[in-house]
């Protein structure tokens, strides 16, 4: 059966890896899909782009430790071009005073030796209680309203139950203490050595505009910890880094090829204007040239505040439903700093792995009271890697690039301006790695910065804030993006969220993408439409 | 070893009183089986930290607790409380004071409430509609709770027996259908901003509903008075509750002063548990919980002398109770977890108080004179209160410090001469150690300053009629009334040490961890404030053991 060009059983906004995935899905199953990107090239905040001439590194996203091996499988993407097994890497901490150390017992134990005989347990612990948490990431949330819901609902809720209750008593009670904790506690409960409870912290607040000691930053932990369960139990905790061959680019690669072979349409350069709603029901989209594409189901990949606040339009919404995607908590913290180096000082010779420079709780504390009120850290705390050590095609021969991750850069900016953040996030986080990594500085021959606002304005994500809203215990679950929303379908019937300001949230994973095609074909079939064309 | 009483109950506060009483009444239900209990208090005097005392000539201060509300109706009135002599006078107002205009003022009247919003915000006015409703919701949900046994989630199989319930374990499964019925009258709507509520910060809670920042920092002030944590902080909006769901003879959210301080409190339950039969010793200081055969069988005390008895209760704080009270080898014999859990405890001195004889009245900028009548909040927007918890969290005292200020003696004539007032402060934030190490006379002095400058501000000429005035930080009240660290809620309010997590993981029911050894402090399920619910609570499960026969 043919149609015209702009007519599609689907519509997806926006070519991130949520919906490329997304799409791959449906196209599967036999719809008939537009995807259709603002940017010139696929990917969203996952790619891999050229900064300065011949320096080419990840965009936003910069390392890979969630993505779904269901999906992974499913969609095939090793044949299309994703070697999932590439380049696993290890966590170091840099101190002030070129020390360092692994995050292995034996590393650690130069350090503190009671901190090290600790490590294994405790991660151990950490890790079983996440992956009893990460076995709902594939799921549509439930309803508090258990009885609401259907068969499958109550089966897929009293299995995630099960799961809890085989921790065994001990450790769901401990899960259920530490659960809204701050991860400072946490790090004081178990660990001595201010070392090793700045890294623990460092890994609590990473993408929240949140300090060390602010409660439910442990459930942050514990989701990252389950995003890297992904990786196979073998992922060892916070070691379950993958640092893509090529950059993430070729992630969002991957999943474009694997989208097209099932018989998706992308097109790039065609930016969204708005929805099309007709008789209260999704219609199709309209491009920012006029264009209008026709199809009876729109999935959005764009974040919660964009979609329902611009694409839908909140006079298609009810009052309450906009005022609770208003306060979703959007507040990027993290600057994305880009560094082309003619060469590397000794300390990072070899450094190939993942580098956190946070040496102390307080330090991340104190980071995160400037950005509490509106100002750029002193001195902010880093992740950092080197990916042209482990794929010199990023960078010219002997040359390298660094690849940042600077917290804490508030989006919401008091009587500082966005330039001038720019300009203090750049400095201090050059500053600050200096102190760790003597000589870096005079290395440094061209750099990027980008701002929660630089962030928002080139890779469309509000606020900067690249989970799509922050992952925090009133933002997860059945409140993401808003009670009553959490199962991918917007209040207007035909639209569809799939970014990962939806249930399970960020991360490159895809489960968001993954279950929101489930839901969507579903409804397809409920409605037969396409089933002659499947 | 002779038992000369049934229970034994370490600490005279009024969580011990209560539990006491109840004890020797046999419980509300039947008095079958009454118990004779004792009581032991390491003070001159029963009260704990519900406590009035003449530390000025002519004056009586309330030196630690100053409000009251939180006292549940329900033990109000089975233990007869005002025929003991306890009478409540509630007030009216709750204001903040502004030096720069006019001042916020709220009213337990919710109409005049939002006519005084008005007159800064319109907005405001009508959000505050929608937010006392939410509010309501919330206390009513709660409320349920807190004279109950939180159920364990994981101790559900209705047929698993234990030594406490030989014929199956109904209570826990009970418990929770009971609380989840509650939940499912909420509608499903609710629901969503119900549980989003537990886990959000006051700031992001008040932020949905208004606009006017020291509206809104009068309102955030109760959610971390006591608390560790800043407006900023998540999970502080539960707190909100904390100091909303009292009442005052059935006025629900009404706050009151005791007619002659707080003392009287504690007073009016000794007696009620005198008349029950208990006995009462004070200057009784507890050294050691003896425990023998992993059976809490008698307590040492300081004098060296020994008493027994069938069950041991402790009104102690968990840190105190766990860590001192009982050898550490006593307890690794039954589990090693509980000392970790014990030294782990969030239990943190985060608040002073200043209690103040005065000249006369003062007045308070951007006021106007009723403001006296109730509790003034001195503080400002979310930001000024962040920062305080800013100064805090390094090791320091807040140099603008938020005060909760009462004057009891405006309704209470017993409490001062004529025409001469006594002012409570509460402060907050104040370590427990500072920094730079313990208190030294010198920086308490500069701690007591800043904070009576913080005063001066907000009520200009107030210094000219300061008399004297007593400063205590948490150190000094650790000191004086045995709480760990000064906190005056027993242990942080925050959702990780709630409910079946109260104290501990596991031993949330007020059974400790060896037999016939109990917990009714503040540490305790529901927590803090002069409440009562603990000690009420934890006699339940008391006597359902002895029933059980599980205690001998």
């Amino acid at each position: 059966m043919t149609a015209p060009m702009n007519q599609a059983d689907g519509i997806v906004i926006g070519a991130g890896h949520n919906g490329l995935v997304t799409a791959a899905y449906l196209a599967k199953a036999g719809l008939k899909v537009t995807v259709l990107e603002a940017a010139p090239q696929v990917g969203g905040a996952a790619v891999t782009r050229e900064f300065a001439p011949g320096y080419k590194v990840s965009g936003v996203a910069h390392l890979l430790h969630g993505l779904h091996p269901t999906i992974a499988r499913d969609l095939d993407l090793a044949r299309h071009g994703l070697d999932l097994k590439a380049q696993r890497i290890a966590t170091r901490s840099l101190l002030p005073g070129g020390r360092g150390f692994n995050l292995d017992p034996a590393s650690i134990a130069t350090i503190s030796r009671s901190d090290a005989d600790a490590y294994p347990a405790v991660m151990a612990r950490l890790t079983r209680m996440a992956d009893a948490l990460a076995a709902y990431a594939l799921q549509t949330p439930p309803r508090p309203d258990v009885m609401k819901m259907d068969w499958q609902g109550k089966l897929n809720l009293g299995r995630f139950a099960w799961g809890l209750r085989r921790l065994g008593r001990k450790d769901l009670l401990e899960l259920t203490r530490i659960l809204t904790m701050n991860v400072n506690d946490l790090a004081n409960d178990y660990f001595e050595s201010e070392a090793v409870r700045g890294l623990l912290c460092f890994e609590g607040v990473l993408g929240l505009a949140l300090g060390p000691r602010s409660p439910s930053t442990v459930f942050n932990l514990l989701y990252r910890l389950s995003s890297m369960g992904a990786n196979g139990p073998s992922s060892n905790g916070l070691g379950g880094f993958l640092l893509p061959k090529g950059g993430m680019g070729t992630v969002t690669q991957a999943l474009a090829k694997a989208a097209q072979a099932a018989g998706a349409t992308i097109r790039t350069e065609a930016a969204v204007d708005h929805i099309l709603i007709e008789a209260d029901a999704a219609a199709g989209v309209v491009l920012s040239t006029g264009e209008e594409v026709r199809a009876p189901r729109v999935v959005s990949n764009a974040d919660p505040q964009r979609t329902a606040l611009q694409l839908i339009g909140p006079r298609n919404l009810d009052t309450m439903f906009v005022s609770r995607i208003r306060h979703m908590r959007m507040n990027g913290c993290a600057a994305k700093i880009h560094l082309a180096l003619d060469g590397l000082p000794d300390s990072l010779a070899n450094a190939r792995g993942r580098i956190v420079v946070a040496p102390k709780p307080d330090d991340i504390e104190r980071a995160y009271d400037c950005a509490k009120y509106g100002r750029v850290s002193d001195r902010p705390a880093l992740e950092v890697t080197i990916p042209s050590l482990g794929d010199p095609s990023l960078a010219p021969a002997g040359k390298h690039v660094a690849s940042i991750v600077a917290q804490y850069c508030p989006h919401k900016l008091h009587d500082t301006s966005v330039d001038a953040a720019r300009r203090q996030i750049g400095e201090r986080t050059l500053s600050t790695l200096e102190e760790v990594a003597p000589g870096l500085q005079q290395r440094v021959t061209a750099m990027e910065v980008l701002t929660p606002h630089d962030i928002e304005a080139q890779f469309g994500m509000t606020g900067g804030q690249w989970h799509h809203g922050e992952i925090t215990l009133d933002q997860v679950l059945f409140l993401r993006p808003a009670g009553q929303a959490q199962d991918y379908r917007m209040p207007v019937p035909g639209v569809y969220l799939c970014g990962a300001g939806a249930h399970p949230g960020g991360n490159v994973s895809g489960a968001a993408g993954y279950n929101a095609a489930r839901e969507i074909l579903k409804d397809a079939r409920a409605q037969k439409r396409v089933v002659g064309a499947a | 070893m002779q038992q000369s009483y049934d229970a034994i109950i370490i600490g005279g506060g009024h969580n011990g009183l209560t539990c006491a009483a109840y004890l020797a009444k046999g419980g509300e239900k039947d008095g079958k089986n009454k118990l004779k209990v004792l009581v032991l208090e390491r003070r001159e005097k029963v009260g704990g930290a519900a406590m009035s005392e003449e530390k000025y000539p002519g004056f009586i201060y309330s030196t630690c607790s100053y409000v009251c509300s939180l006292l549940r109706p329900e033990i109000f009135r089975f233990l007869d409380l005002p025929k003991h002599g306890l009478q409540v006078i509630p007030y009216d107002i709750n204001s903040a004071p502004n030096p720069e205009g006019e001042g916020i003022i709220y009213y337990n009247d919710h109409d005049r409430t939002r006519e005084s919003l008005r007159r800064h915000s319109i907005r405001d006015a009508e959000a505050y509609d929608e937010y006392a409703m939410e509010i309501s919701r919330h206390c009513r949900f709660i409320k349920r709770t807190l004279l109950m046994t939180p159920p364990d989630p994981t101790q559900l199989n209705p047929f698993a027996q234990n030594r406490i319930n030989p014929w199956g374990h109904r209570e826990d499964l009970d418990g929770l259908l009971r609380i989840g019925r509650e939940f499912g009258r909420l509608g499903e709507r609710h629901m969503y901003d119900m549980i989003r509520f537990w886990s959000m910060s006051v700031a992001d809670f008040l932020d949905q509903y208004f606009e006017t920042p020291r509206w809104k920092g009068l309102a955030a002030a109760s959610s971390i008075i006591g608390t560790a944590l800043g407006p900023y902080s998540p999970g502080t909006a539960y707190v909100l509750l904390h100091h909303y769901m009292g009442e005052v003879d059935g006025q629900i959210g009404a706050w009151g002063f005791a007619r002659g301080g707080m003392g009287s409190v504690s007073k009016a339950i000794a007696a009620a548990a005198t008349e029950a039969g208990v006995e009462i010793r004070t200057n009784a200081e507890v050294e050691k919980v003896i425990v023998r055969g992993g059976k809490a069988v008698g307590v040492a005390l300081k004098s060296g002398e020994e008493i027994y008895a069938k069950s041991i209760v402790s009104n102690a704080d968990p840190k105190r109770t766990y860590l001192k009270l009982i050898d550490k080898g006593d307890l690794d014999a039954i589990d090693p977890d509980i000392h970790r859990y014990a030294s782990n405890y969030k239990i943190r001195g985060s608040s002073g108080k200043l209690n103040i004889a005065l000249d006369g009245l003062p007045e308070f900028a951007g006021l106007g004179k009723e403001a006296a009548y109730g509790t003034i909040d001195i503080g400002g927007d979310f930001d000024y209160i962040e920062r305080a918890f800013d100064d805090y969290k390094y090791g320091g005292w807040s140099k603008r410090p938020f005060l909760d200020c009462v004057i009891p003696t405006t309704v209470d004539p017993t409490m001062s001469p004529p025409g001469k007032h006594f002012m409570s402060v509460f402060v907050q934030y104040v370590p427990y150690q500072l920094a730079e190490g313990p208190w030294t006379p010198e920086m308490k002095a500069q701690y007591e300053k800043d904070v009576l400058d913080t005063i001066e501000l907000h009520a200009p000429g107030f210094r000219k009629l300061v008399l004297h005035v007593q400063c205590r930080t948490p150190w000094d009240i650790e000191n004086e009334v045995g709480m760990t660290e000064g906190n005056i809620f027993h242990g942080e309010l925050t959702l990780d040490q709630l409910l079946f997590n109260r104290p501990f993981p596991g031993m949330g029911q007020y059974r400790g961890p060896f037999d016939n050894f109990y917990m009714c402090g503040s540490g305790t399920h529901p927590g803090g404030g002069v409440m009562g619910a603990p000690g009420a609570n934890a006699s339940h499960e008391i006597l359902k053991d002895f029933s059980r026969g599980v205690v001998q």
